[in-house]
């Protein structure tokens, strides 16, 4: 036993050694054609680890396409995982900055570990393409010129549902979602627009985030006298919310709508048939019927065993295209990150959720359309058909000013 | 409007009070038996979620998932009593505790890897799948079932423990194992079933509870805690404390969110602070020594 304990520290002191003294020549060769480091702080565990893996095969697809090389330079990916937890993914951050030297930040998923690495990202000038957390701040007072955002801000999806949801369902809504920022952010973007058009909320309501039992807020919305509910939950939340909600008998009398993560792919086939009928707003659904959405679908598939792409792959997707396509019009030059900058904020492409570009304003990406999706019984399962759109969808960026 | 309103809250209290008491019966067995706090009885839940899942999987059967996964659940206890916890009674409880503690990880990896981290849900038997109306409130008919279930298994708990022979020869063995022995009881015995029982009704709470709620891999760390506080108010070790631990706290969390919504997550702590306050053993338990 404890020959196997001093072997095993033999071996790890060797390869410390080994290490170390390698350590100055990888430095050195970084600034001729090594490769393209991007970081990537994501979920790999726990529930949310679907959606790190979403975002990450989406990336992987692209670079595949390029044979992992991108203006005669190798991009090499380095995993962190956040575990969903603010510290822990701000302590990869500051270990992809400061040890790996990465290139290109991308991730996180969690909004709270986004706004905990934004000043550390800042202060050292690292570029970062967020993927996915939608804190509505890194669109507006806390904007950064070296962040993008390729995902949405939790505005996005939700501000144009408020007057859809009031000009073709019903005036009289109760609204809920999970109590912390996000919830509040997406609901009060709900807000608005439904007001504004005769809208009426007739009761709202905020859950712990993990809640188990829905049953007394269900049995408030069933007093309540609403016409209709607009909600937003993600994971298991959205799938404990969706099927008691259907067990409680209020999805015949009362529609259900909500921000598009409701019933994401993620937790679609959990929710089943409680889903039938559920009308929700994204900025993506597998079901559009575009030629570089369909060509990405089947793609998709071929590569991860038939695999229905979800947003989170899309947002993956469009995160590396943006990389791809910068790094190709600036030749492979990631020392001048002023060009390397200017050159992702100039990137637009067919994306498979319409044409992408960025809002030079703020960052953020102009959401091409907000679809209006109804699950629907589709070949394969259920699925998200589209059934309406909103163009143009832009952050207000309220408080952001990028230098020029 | 008001009074349905009332009635049809209470419902929901019993109900989640019902599942409380199935979710958190098992550790305060195994706690009132073996002086063992097992915080891994929360992987037992999950592992009985799983097991029923593919049970049903298999057969599409849900009746036949509520008597396999708890079966599984029990011969998984079994196995972790008689290799590893049956060397640590004669160490101090935290080792225990560091021990069930790092089972929930190595559980909660093992359904990952098996069944993937993705999120799933039982579907409840067809004969309870509707909602029904009463008094003017809808209930799921699922609960009603749960309702009466959980009541059913309490009874029967109550009845195996304090009147049959059995149930005597249990206490007999936790009251003072060496005098047990001395009687011809085989006391490890005892102690390995009292394990497999209390994680097999675990597993059991894991099938009951997946139509309602969902499954995946980190939700037996995350009835943790709720179940230790129903035990900590009912009672070390206490079945009637379980029952009327989880009772008050499935009333008191439903109330709390239905009319104090800005406060229902701060409702089971004062509670449970009031309790302990009042009796530092909580409602049944025996006094502290």
């Amino acid at each position: 036993m404890r020959g196997l304990t001093r072997r095993t520290f033999l071996a790890g002191a060797s390869a410390t050694a080994a290490g170390v003294a390698v350590g100055p020549w990888v430095l050195r060769s970084a600034a001729q054609g090594a490769p393209v480091k991007i970081g990537l702080v994501l979920p790999y565990t726990g529930v949310y680890a679907v959606l790190g893996e979403s975002i990450t095969q989406g990336m992987e697809l692209v670079f595949a396409r390029e044979n992992w090389t991108v203006a005669g330079r190798k991009v090499e990916m380095i995993r962190e995982d956040d575990e969903m937890k603010p510290p822990v993914g701000i302590r990869k951050t500051e270990k992809l900055i400061d040890s790996d030297n990465v290139d290109i930040l991308t991730g996180p998923v969690h909004s709270g570990i986004l706004m905990g690495m934004r000043d550390k990202v800042h202060n050292s000038k690292t570029i970062l393409i967020v993927s996915n957390a939608g804190a509505d701040a890194i669109s507006r007072e806390r904007c950064s010129r070296w962040i993008f955002r390729t995902s949405f801000s939790n505005w996005q999806p939700n501000q144009p549902m408020g007057g859809w949801v009031a000009n073709h369902v019903a005036k009289e809504v109760f609204i809920t979602a999970p109590n912390y920022q996000a919830g509040k952010d997406q609901l009060g973007a709900f807000k608005e627009t439904f007001v504004p058009a005769g809208g009426k909320l007739v009761g709202e309501d905020y859950p712990k985030l993990g809640e188990t039992d829905y049953a007394p807020y269900l049995t408030k919305i069933k007093q309540s006298g609403a016409k209709a509910v607009y909600a937003f939950f993600s994971g298991t939340d959205a799938v404990n919310f969706v099927k008691q909600y259907d067990d409680f008998g209020l999805k015949q009398s009362i529609k259900l709508t909500g921000a598009g993560f409701l019933t994401e792919p993620d937790v679609l086939p959990a929710q089943g048939k409680s889903a039938l009928g559920v009308i929700t707003g994204h900025f993506y659904t597998p079901q559009l019927d575009s030629p570089t959405n369909r060509k990405f679908v089947a793609d998709f598939k071929a590569k991860f065993a038939n695999k229905t792409p979800d947003g989170f792959a899309c947002q993956g997707y469009d995160t590396a295209e943006v990389i791809v396509r910068a790094l190709k019009a600036v030749n492979g030059n990631t020392k001048d990150k002023d060009k390397l900058v200017d050159a992702i904020a100039r990137v637009e492409f067919d994306s498979p959720r319409g044409r992408f570009r960025f809002d030079p304003k703020t960052h953020n990406v102009i959401q091409p359309f907000i679809y209006v999706r109804e699950v629907k019984e589709v070949s394969g399962g259920l699925d998200n058909v589209p059934i309406d759109k909103i163009a143009n969808v832009t952050d207000p960026g309220t408080g952001c000013t990028l230098p020029a | 409007m008001f009074v349905p309103d009332f009635f049809g809250q209470a419902l929901n209290g019993l109900s989640y009070g019902v599942l409380l008491f199935l979710l958190s019966v098992g550790l305060t067995l195994i706690f009132g038996m073996l002086d063992v706090v097992n915080l891994a009885h929360g992987s037992f839940y999950m592992l009985g979620a799983y097991a029923g899942l593919a049970t049903i999987g298999a057969t599409g059967n849900f009746w036949l998932a509520l008597v396999v996964a708890p079966l599984a659940v029990g011969v998984i206890g079994a196995v972790m009593e008689r290799l590893v916890l049956r060397p640590l009674y004669v160490r101090s409880p935290l080792d225990q505790v560091l021990l069930t503690f790092g089972f929930i990880y190595l559980f909660e990896d093992l359904v990952k890897w098996i069944w993937g981290g993705r999120i799933r849900s039982i579907p409840p038997p067809d004969l309870f799948s509707r909602s029904v109306k009463i008094f003017g409130a809808t209930v799921p008919s699922y609960r009603l079932f749960v309702i009466v279930f959980g009541l059913v298994v309490a009874l029967l708990l109550w009845l195996l423990i304090e009147r049959t022979r059995l149930g005597s020869v249990i206490r007999a063995g936790v009251f003072d194992a060496e005098m047990a022995a001395g009687l011809g009881i085989n006391i490890p015995l005892v102690f390995t079933s009292v394990f497999a029982f209390g994680a097999a009704l675990g597993g059991l709470s894991g099938v009951i509870a997946g139509p309602i709620q969902s499954a995946s891999p980190p939700m037996g760390a995350g009835i943790l805690i709720p179940a230790l506080i129903v035990v900590v108010v009912g009672g070390l070790g206490s079945l009637k404390g379980s029952l009327v631990g989880s009772l008050i706290i499935g009333q008191a969390e439903t109330f709390g969110k239905a009319w104090l919504p800005g406060a229902s997550m701060l409702m089971i702590y004062v509670v449970m602070a009031l309790v302990v306050l009042a009796r530092p053993q909580g409602l049944f338990g025996r006094p502290l020594r």
